[in-house]
């Protein structure tokens, strides 16, 4: 196995070897190719991402909500179902089985139903934590609201979501990076990210080796990088005294 | 639901193709733990351990794991193993050694809380009475760090039967491929995917389930 790395200035569909390694005009070099998947994978995350954290937070602090056992319930079967079933098969789901229920959705970019998928399988988890978030802090915390006559709405904008929130961070960076690895599963429908060039790419250049070790790092960098960001926000909207304890979770 | 034809449900029609991707995606599971809690305990053992020459090299095994999507750690085993033995294997026997291999950092860092959540005393007790860093570990400390962990330890267990799905990247025949490959058949690939999902789900709620009832009776021994 000869360790060559020009082949990623190679084009992709000539194989002769551009200089400087970006093809111009219509040609794509590898190096063009998995940059653009880089592009789709982060892509792809942002975009669950966005959407794990709009439905995890509303169905988290569902979840906690006195005297709405309706609600309560919605929380709870939102976070059940989309916990439950496996990140493929939800992906094969919303691909497959949902534009076949709605033709409307026939028309969408498979991109988006993709990030559909994989941010709602996330937002269970982002559920959940904010759920044990909120169940975190002290009792009196609600009382303190109700004492001084806010709603349950202004109770939560005012007094429980600011600390629950600054609580669930910890959880929340391993979650953002879960998600980035995830998105490596949207290669089961075709999404050009990563994983998908890595097979794709491995298998033409019949170098799979140099191929995979690219995505690798990429993966990597963009996981190291999310928790960079992530521990500062945790920083900068730390509480003076209060430490966010990190305790233990399960993960893939 | 106007163009879903649910008739194909029957179990006599379509058993024949999911069961040996059942059993497969069952044993993937069982192996994967067993294999990955004895490596990923003494991966936990190395990292506080104390000596650096023990520490690094798990450390770095574990957070390598870690950095990586479970896909493409199934794609590079997958690519290696040949490689390393000099001859090809199967697509289900490179991913229960993948699964393994790849758990055993998860699980790792499941010990390592566990074992970190007992108090020092517990440790210091233990030497008091004389015992050796093995004794100690063995009659005092595993065993209350096991109870401790026991309750994110089985969620761990669930995510990864979760995950067997994802051998479809290298092409073995799980669960979810038995589906497919009955849809694929039968002409009902659709309605194929709708009941994989539906049979996961209820396999996975009822075994988080339990999980939350040991919780809770965890919970009350503590």
């Amino acid at each position: 196995m000869a360790w060559d790395w020009e082949l990623f200035c190679k084009e992709t569909a000539t194989g002769e070897i551009i200089a400087g390694c970006f093809g111009k005009g219509g040609d794509q070099t590898y190096l063009n190719w998995i940059f653009s998947a880089w592009g789709w994978t982060l892509t792809v995350a942002a975009g669950a991402l966005v959407v794990a954290l709009a439905f995890g937070l509303l169905m988290g602090t569902l979840r906690t909500l006195p005297n709405s056992p309706w609600l309560v319930r919605l929380g709870t079967a939102w976070t059940e179902l989309f916990r439950n079933i496996p990140l493929l098969v939800q992906i094969f789901l919303w691909y497959f089985v949902i534009p076949a229920i709605f033709p409307t959705l026939k028309d969408l970019p498979p991109v988006i139903l993709v990030i559909f998928a994989l941010g709602f399988f996330t937002s269970a988890r982002v559920s959940e934590q904010v759920r044990s978030g909120i169940q975190a802090l002290p009792r009196g915390q609600r009382y303190a609201g109700m004492a001084v006559g806010f709603t349950t709405p202004q109770t939560y904008r005012y007094v429980l979501l600011p600390m629950a929130l600054r609580i669930v961070i910890p959880p929340l960076t391993s979650e953002s990076m879960n998600i980035i690895k995830n998105s490596s599963v949207a290669f089961a429908v075709s999404i050009a990210e990563l994983t998908m060039f890595a097979r794709q790419a491995g298998e033409e250049t019949s170098a799979p080796v140099q191929m995979y070790l690219a995505v690798t790092v990429l993966y990597a960098i963009s996981a190291f990088a999310v928790n960079r960001v992530m521990r500062y926000i945790e920083t900068k909207t730390q509480v003076p005294g209060f430490v966010a304890a990190g305790g233990m979770g399960a993960g893939h | 639901m106007g163009n879903l034809d649910l008739s194909f449900f029957d179990w006599s029609v379509i058993g024949p193709f999911v069961t040996k991707g059942l059993i497969f995606s069952l044993w993937l599971t069982v192996v994967a733990t067993i294999g990955g809690v004895v490596f990923g305990t003494i991966l936990a053992l190395m990292r506080l351990s104390g000596k650096k020459w023990l520490e690094l090299p798990a450390a770095t095994y574990v957070n390598t794991m870690r950095s990586i999507p479970l896909v493409m750690v199934l794609l590079w085993f997958f690519l290696l193993i040949p490689f390393a033995i000099g001859r090809p294997i199967g697509a289900e026997l490179s991913a229960i050694v993948t699964f393994i291999a790849f758990e055993a950092a998860y699980f790792s860092e499941i010990v390592r809380a566990g074992i970190q959540s007992i108090p020092r005393g517990q440790v210091f007790a233990g030497q008091a009475l004389g015992m050796t860093y093995a004794q100690n570990m063995k009659i005092v400390i595993l065993p209350q760090a096991f109870r401790n962990m026991l309750p994110v330890f089985l969620t761990q267990t669930i995510i990864l039967f979760q995950d067997t799905s994802l051998v479809y990247a290298i092409g073995a025949y799980d669960m979810l491929k038995g589906f497919e490959t009955a849809g694929k058949n039968l002409g009902r690939p659709i309605e194929a995917y709708l009941l994989a999902a539906i049979v996961y789900f209820f396999m996975c709620f009822a075994l988080s389930w339990i999980v939350k009832r040991i919780q809770q009776k965890v919970q009350i021994i503590r």
